[in-house]
């Protein structure tokens, strides 16, 4: 396996933004999360959760509510917007004012003709929903004090409104408040606060669940207008509050400000007969801060909140027991890569959402040099980020505009805008830099790829590398150049990987379509193979002058990868090669890094991965029959990034999730047993 | 070996109350509880045993009202027997042989059959054959479980009976009855938060489907849905901090009772779970918690052997209290002379006083005075000795801390006995009175009590004696009250080596402090080292014999020998001396001249006279498991027993306790006897409804009972009623219709209260005949009231033990009647 100086750096201090709301979408079986920065990020649920799409944030832009209708998705904020998102293009198709100030809920009714939103004014604010825009109807009787949470009837009769002290029940047709449920203030001290209704449920049998600021999860008859049940379930708030809706509505989940989501089930009390009622029962305690977004699949409950992480938790009574379905996930880093690496010039690219960092790696004793380039352009977010191996070029992208620059390294960093660049190169998706730093490659929206011609004295538009013309093709979210300066591959969501030959300029060949989505590519250096891994964790090798899968990656298949690889939970976002053995792969997730060594026998299936300190402890002939293909390094935990530089010293990027549990704001005061 | 067939062991009360979950009755009135080899009906209001219901042969394991009459109970036992019970009358009605050990056993209202543990984990279901005789034996069986723990919470029936919960290490079954399938739900082993999920108990609400299941790590979950394989779900409550050692369901299901070692009763409200009530401070941990079937009365078992009658789960009404058991007895067995009580360690720094006679625990002294705390690996102060002087004025007790790091903590304190509030009162506070433990102590064994004298006995080499002073009258020291207190007043040492035992003569002339392997005598009046001997072995134990053999001294060696020196000819005599294996201890009887003595790998008993090498009885085997203490408690009565081989009970009765903390004592056939008759013929009056009628009849019959109780010697033999008594019978009895005119009655009735005087007889023979009626009544009285013919009779009784006592009656008429013609003879 070799040995390597290693640069374990610690420094990128990255920050994820806390999860303000998400909304599943059953039919797509994606999930669309909102973060506090405004950031919307979607996960195919049905792709091993892996994050397809990331909608950077903009400054100011604060998201409130999620709502899918179809395949389209809609939010509304603070800033009294409504926002429907260009998923392919993933930017902000188009807003609409709603003229109601800040609106804090939006829901759709299930025919998804109509969107309801609950405005700070006090109005119901109904949209209809045309095929390219939304279009304003009209407005609910409106009432005094804001509209927190909102939900219609199955039927589309009615809406249930959560405001402050009482849930309102709206026709739908004449717009008319047919019922007010009022709400209990919390009992003591509180009891001057006013309640606040922060999620309300609306089953098809009329019951209302509601979940409030007082702690409690309330169960009414929404025909009568009674109060059926209360369950104080938390001192502090209940955020948040889900129905399984696409199920049969006999599961509710709450999440709290304690970090725990708790789960009710419309149960019959004795077996074997059908007087059902709600009963409290289990607890999932995964998070440490607020929960303040929840989703109900079929499956699992996914609950995201203050401390950042997504958690999906398996429902052990709807999933098979101890498969990898039935694990519990907790999704903490992006899916993709933050870092960028010089590896002749040994910098570092460290891709925040509003700034880039660039440092210089040091010598054997220590730190290395920083030179932060903090970005301000706008108020929009970074969405991409390249850096040229040579370490003298760096571009990145935001929504609508890529920058270049040029970075001159003589005892101080200098870095220089490159002032003008061709107009084509206005919103990508992707950027990389050729090997040689002589181009700059970009995927542009309609699938193409922009290559740019840079050089020290202009930037200049070379060519337009398109598959095939005229077809609408998915989002290219990889690229990746080979050494040789001849090859580029491009991967995008609809899981094709394209080859395009540099020196024609044009499509050399795809690799077959495989039904899972690629997380990273890469192109050997020696044997021009492409390297791919998939978010269901496989790997593949593709000769690119033969153009089919080599025999490694064949044998691969055929003996199928160790079931400890596949239960992995967090996909490769990076490979590097060995230039000192061709043998070598290195590539990395999460938690660990790995050398693939195409020489040795793969190992059987079910074998235990021996521990490298263990296996040096063996006698020779025994480690020899032990050696396999698959060497796991998991020294390093919280990887961000594991790069191979030039002079064979391995750059190792942490971020212990403990430096970011550190950041967070203090979590609410809870009573903890002997403290 | 002598072989003595008519002394058995038995178990001798102070068995565990908390063994398994007591029952109380429908109308709330008794409490029936597992004890030993009897079940115990305790009154819920007074917390007196009314009766035991004793007929098993084995430990009791369970307690069940039958669910068909809830006037009968049925108990189990390890002998193999299912008996059902009268608890009222305390009448066996049934016993139904089932051949195997039973463990435990439940029942539900819906099943004919009852459902035992039995050997090999598993859960049988047992037909009870419905015949009318006494003796049946049940041949259907049918195992419905397998794999079952074997205590008895972790089975509970479910709503109806429709279904059986069990529960072991992480699985929890249910079995449904109709459907014959059963269900099984597991628990990982333990959780990222190091909890332990092991399941501990199991309850069932009686109205829904829920499940309540006890955890390790003290959660409580609640089962729902559990007739599905995969959709069965569960809520979790989490109060207690370490195991749920019981749960139970109020009989409506409307709260969860729930306990474990924090000695909190919780509530918990059924479906508003966020909501409880508790009931804080019981004392000790809880190991049962049950619910009468109205729901009034909440009971809880604790750990220290205590039951806790709980009214609507705020209010302690009462407090039935066995014999705490520790987890060792550190001081040993001793009986306090003044009550006759039994003492010993009890609630941690606690001395505890047990009436041997009637089964019941006295009081508690609470020697250490500091809270305890409930938390292992704390090292707390330790009652290690104790001791009383001859008259019982005067406790010594020694309390010990030893902290691995820090010095040894060590107190001895003196207790007077207070006349007024009859308990204890300290007197003396001495800390650190040596460098090191304190190996023995002594009171000097005098009867006067003016000059006390105590001696310790210390590893760091010394003894000291300590004595009662007065206060010195200075100036500087104002004492409000001018008691005496204890100082140290001789400090005595033998070539620097460790005395291990002490001991004082009979007559408190002599001190024996054994010193290793020297045993040396000293004169307590002068301080002065009287002679010593010289035993190669070191000296474990030392005891002077009492009245004829007070010039007796007895010492066990740790080569295993029993050595006795006789003091009169003043030499290192060892004449009778016995080699034995190894002898655990040795135990001296204070009225008797008999010591006993235990050998812990032959597990047997020897007693003997110092005098006589021979043992007067010894005994093999006589429990399971090592004898750890035994002490000599003298009997409130006499014992006639003519057999020579037990003599040695008439006075004294020897008990014992074993490893597992048994109290057991030897008993004589005779005694069993006497003991049975009289539990038979008792008639519980607490039985008897408060009508008006009952309180002419019912306070009569309290009187009779009285009456009654004064003699019990008598008691079984007795058969007509008194004749005044039978004429208000009658009077009451008859039918009011055929009752003659009031005038012919009231004449009837007050002649009927008359004595006899209708025989013009001389002074002496009514004498006689009132004393006739007496000594039918009473022969105790009898002998109070007569003086010297009782005497003489007295005199006979105790030459001649061999007669019977029909033959002594005889006897002691023809005595009295000789004698008053006698006189009549003479005077003219």
């Amino acid at each position: 396996m070799g040995e390597f100086k290693v640069h374990r750096v610690r420094f990128f201090d990255y920050m994820p933004s806390a999860i303000r709301t998400m909304a599943f979408n059953s039919q797509t079986e994606r999930l669309a999360v909102a973060r506090a920065d405004g950031a919307v990020e979607i996960f195919n649920f049905n792709d091993n959760f892996f994050q397809e799409k990331v909608i950077p944030g903009q400054d100011g832009r604060a998201i409130e509510a999620l709502c899918w209708v179809g395949h389209r998705l809609f939010s509304a904020g603070l800033n009294g917007e409504i926002t429907e998102y260009d998923l392919e293009n993933l930017r902000p198709q188009y807003t609409v004012d709603a003229y109601g100030g800040p609106i804090w809920t939006i829901s759709s009714n299930s025919q998804g003709t109509q969107l309801a939103v609950g405005c700070e004014d006090g109005t119901v604010k109904i949209f209809a929903i045309l095929e390219e825009r939304i279009q304003f109807q009209r407005n609910l009787n409106r009432h005094k004090g804001r509209i927190i949470s909102l939900c219609w009837h199955p039927s589309s009769a009615q809406i249930a409104a959560g405001m402050t002290d009482m849930i309102t029940i709206y026709d739908a047709e004449t717009g008319q408040a047919t019922r007010r449920l009022l709400v209990d203030r919390a009992m003591g001290a509180s009891k001057n606060k006013e309640v606040v209704v922060w999620s309300v449920g609306y089953l098809s049998d009329h019951t209302i669940i509601s979940g409030d600021s007082a702690g409690k999860v309330q169960i009414w008859n929404g025909l009568t207008g009674t109060l059926v049940r209360t369950y104080l379930v938390t001192k502090w708030d209940v955020l948040s509050l889900i129905i399984n809706a696409s199920q049969d509505e006999s599961s509710v989940i709450a999440g709290t400000s304690e970090g725990t989501v708790i789960q009710f089930q419309f149960i019959s009390s004795t077996l074997d007969q059908h007087d059902k009622e709600w009963v409290r029962t289990r607890t999932f305690r995964n998070h440490s801060h607020d929960v303040s977004a929840l989703a109900h699949t079929d499956t699992a409950v996914v609950s995201g909140g203050m401390d950042t992480q997504l958690v999906v938790r398996p429902l052990l009574d709807k999933v098979e027991k101890n498969t990898q379905e039935s694990a519990l996930r907790k999704i903490a880093f992006p899916h993709r890569s933050l870092v960028g690496c010089a590896k002749k010039a040994g910098l570092l690219l460290f891709q925040f959402p509003d700034r880039l960092e660039l440092w210089k790696l040091g010598e054997s004793e220590g730190h290395g040099e920083q030179h932060t380039h903090t970005h301000t352009l706008g108020e929009d977010h970074i969405c991409c980020s390249a850096l040229s191996a040579c370490g003298g070029w760096l571009a990145y992208s935001t929504v609508s505009s890529v920058r270049l620059y040029r970075i001159q390294y003589n005892k101080t960093i200098s870095i220089n805008k490159v002032p003008k660049l061709p107009k084509e190169l206005r919103s990508v998706h992707q950027l990389c830099f050729s090997s040689d730093s002589s181009k700059l490659f970009a995927s542009s929206c309609q699938s193409s790829v922009i290559v740019v011609a840079v050089s020290q004295q202009e930037c200049r538009y070379l060519h337009t590398l398109k598959h095939k013309t005229g077809e609408w093709k998915a989002r290219m979210h990889l690229l990746c150049a080979s050494d040789d300066g001849k090859w580029l591959a491009t991967a995008n969501t609809d899981c094709e990987i394209h080859i395009y030959n540099l020196h024609k300029m044009k499509l050399h060949c795809m690799v077959p379509v495989y039904n899972s989505c690629p997380t990273t590519i890469a192109i050997h250096p020696v044997t021009n193979n492409l390297i791919s891994v998939h978010a269901d964790q496989q790997i593949f090798e593709f000769s690119l002058v033969q153009k089919e899968y080599t025999q490694w990656s064949r044998r691969l298949q055929t003996q199928g990868l160790l079931s400890l690889w596949l239960e992995r939970d967090t996909p490769i976002t990076h490979i590097t090669f060995n230039p000192k053995n061709p043998d070598h792969i290195i590539l990395h997730d999460t938690y660990m890094f790995c050398i693939i060594d195409q020489s040795l026998p793969f190992p059987e299936l079910n074998a235990v991965l021996w521990n490298q300190m263990t296996l040096k402890n063996l006698p020779v002939s025994q480690r020899i029959g032990q050696s396999h293909a698959f060497k796991i390094c998991k020294i390093f935990q919280h990887l961000m990034c594991v790069s191979l530089l030039e002079d064979l010293s391995l750059v190792v990027v942490e971020r212990p999730l403990l430096d970011i549990m550190s950041q967070l704001p203090a979590p609410v005061r809870q009573k903890k047993f002997a403290t | 070996m002598v072989e003595h067939g008519d002394i058995r062991v038995v178990h001798c009360g102070g068995s565990k109350l908390n063994f398994r979950d007591p029952v109380i009755t429908h109308d709330s009135r008794f409490l029936l509880c597992a004890s030993g080899e009897a079940v115990k009906v305790f009154s819920t209001s007074t917390e007196e045993c009314i009766h035991e219901l004793r007929g098993h042969t084995g430990l009791v394991t369970g307690v069940l009202l039958r669910p068909s009459n809830h006037l009968q109970v049925y108990s189990s036992s390890l002998d193999g027997t299912v008996r059902l019970w009268d608890f009222t009358d305390g009448i066996l009605i049934k016993t139904c042989v089932i051949g195997y050990p039973i463990y435990s056993f439940y029942a539900s209202a819906k099943h004919e059959n009852i459902f035992v543990f039995a050997e090999r984990f598993q859960l049988v279901a047992v037909h009870l054959p419905q015949s009318g005789d006494q003796l049946v034996e049940a041949r259907e069986l049918s195992a419905v479980l397998s794999g079952v723990n074997p205590n008895p919470a972790a089975i509970a029936f479910g709503r109806g009976g429709e279904f059986i919960a069990s529960v072991n290490d992480l699985q929890l079954e249910v079995y449904f009855f109709k459907k014959q399938k059963s269900y099984r739900f597991f628990l990982k082993e333990d959780n990222k938060k190091g909890g332990w999920n092991t399941f501990t108990c199991v309850a069932c609400h009686p109205k829904d489907d829920c499940i309540a299941t006890g955890h390790e790590d003290g959660k409580i979950r609640l089962w729902r849905n559990f007739n599905h394989k995969k959709e069965y779900t569960y809520s979790t409550l989490h109060w207690h901090h370490s195991a749920v050692s019981s749960l139970c369901f109020t009989p409506e299901g409307t709260n969860l009772l729930s306990g474990g070692v924090e000695s909190v009763l919780i509530q918990w409200r059924y479906k508003q779970e966020s909501e409880r009530d508790f009931l804080p401070r019981l004392g000790a941990a809880i190991t049962h918690i049950t619910v009468s079937p109205d729901g009034s009365l909440f009971c809880t078992s604790h750990s220290d052997n205590k039951i806790t009658i709980i009214q609507s789960c705020v209010k302690v009404s009462a407090v039935i209290q066995g014999l705490v058991k520790g987890d060792s007895i550190r001081t040993d067995l001793m009986m306090d002379p003044r009550s006759k009580a039994l003492v010993l360690n009890g609630k941690p720094g606690h001395l505890q006083f047990y009436s041997l006679q009637r089964d019941k625990l006295l009081y508690n002294l609470d020697i250490v005075q500091q809270e305890y705390i409930h938390e292992s690996g704390l090292q707390q102060f330790e009652v290690v000795k104790a001791a009383f002087d001859a008259s019982g004025l005067w406790l010594a007790t020694v309390e010990e801390r030893h902290q691995k790091a820090a010095e040894l903590e060590l107190n001895l304190k003196l207790w007077a006995f207070d006349e007024q509030t009859q308990s204890f009162v300290l007197n003396t506070t001495i800390s650190a009175p040596h460098d090191a433990q304190i190996t023995a102590m002594s009171f000097r064994q005098t009867a006067d009590s003016q000059t006390t004298l105590l001696v310790s006995t210390s590893k760091d080499g010394h003894f000291k004696a300590w004595q009662l002073a007065a206060p010195a009258h200075t100036e500087d020291y104002i004492q409000s009250v001018n008691c005496p207190s204890w100082l140290c007043d001789f400090v005595g040492a033998y070539h620097g080596l460790v005395p291990e035992c002490c001991s004082f003569s009979a007559d408190g002339s002599l001190l024996a402090v054994a010193f290793q392997e020297v045993v040396t005598v000293w004169s307590p009046a002068t301080w002065e080292l009287t002679f010593f001997f010289f035993s190669p072995p070191s000296i474990s134990d030392l005891c002077f014999g009492r009245l004829s053999c007070s010039k007796y001294l007895l010492g066990t060696t740790a080569s295993n020998l029993l050595c006795c020196w006789n003091l009169l000819t003043c030499s290192c005599k060892t004449s009778p001396c016995i080699k034995v294996l190894s002898t655990q201890n040795f135990f001296c009887d204070s009225l008797n001249r008999f010591i006993s003595l235990f050998l812990s790998f032959l597990l047997s008993v020897f007693v003997f006279k110092p005098s006589e090498p021979r043992p007067l009885f010894s005994r093999k085997a006589v429990c399971s498991g090592k004898v750890t203490q035994a002490v000599f408690a003298p009997r409130e009565e006499m014992l006639e027993s003519c057999e020579e081989s037990s003599q040695w009970l008439n006075r004294s009765q020897l008990y014992f306790l074993t490893q597992q903390m048994d109290l057991m004592t030897f008993t004589t056939k005779a005694e069993e006897d006497r003991l049975l008759a009289s539990s038979k013929q008792l008639v519980i009056d607490d039985s008897v409804a408060m009508t008006p009628f009952y309180l002419l009849l019912g306070k009569h019959r309290q009187q009779q009972q009285e009456h009654r109780d004064s003699d019990s010697s008598l008691w079984a033999e007795r058969t007509a009623l008194p004749q005044t008594s039978a004429s208000i019978k009658e009077l009451l009895q008859t039918p009011a219709h055929v009752l003659p005119s009031t005038s012919y009655l009231c004449s009837m009735f007050v002649q009927s209260l008359l004595i006899s005087v209708s025989d013009a007889r001389s002074a002496h023979a009514e004498e006689e005949m009132e004393s006739e009626k007496e000594e039918e009544d009473s022969e105790e009285e009898m002998e109070s009231s007569r003086s010297k013919p009782e005497l003489v009779a007295a005199a006979t009784e105790s030459d001649a033990p061999a007669l019977t006592k029909a033959q002594a009656r005889e006897l002691r008429r023809v005595r009295k009647l000789d004698h008053s013609w006698l006189a009549g003879l003479l005077d003219s």
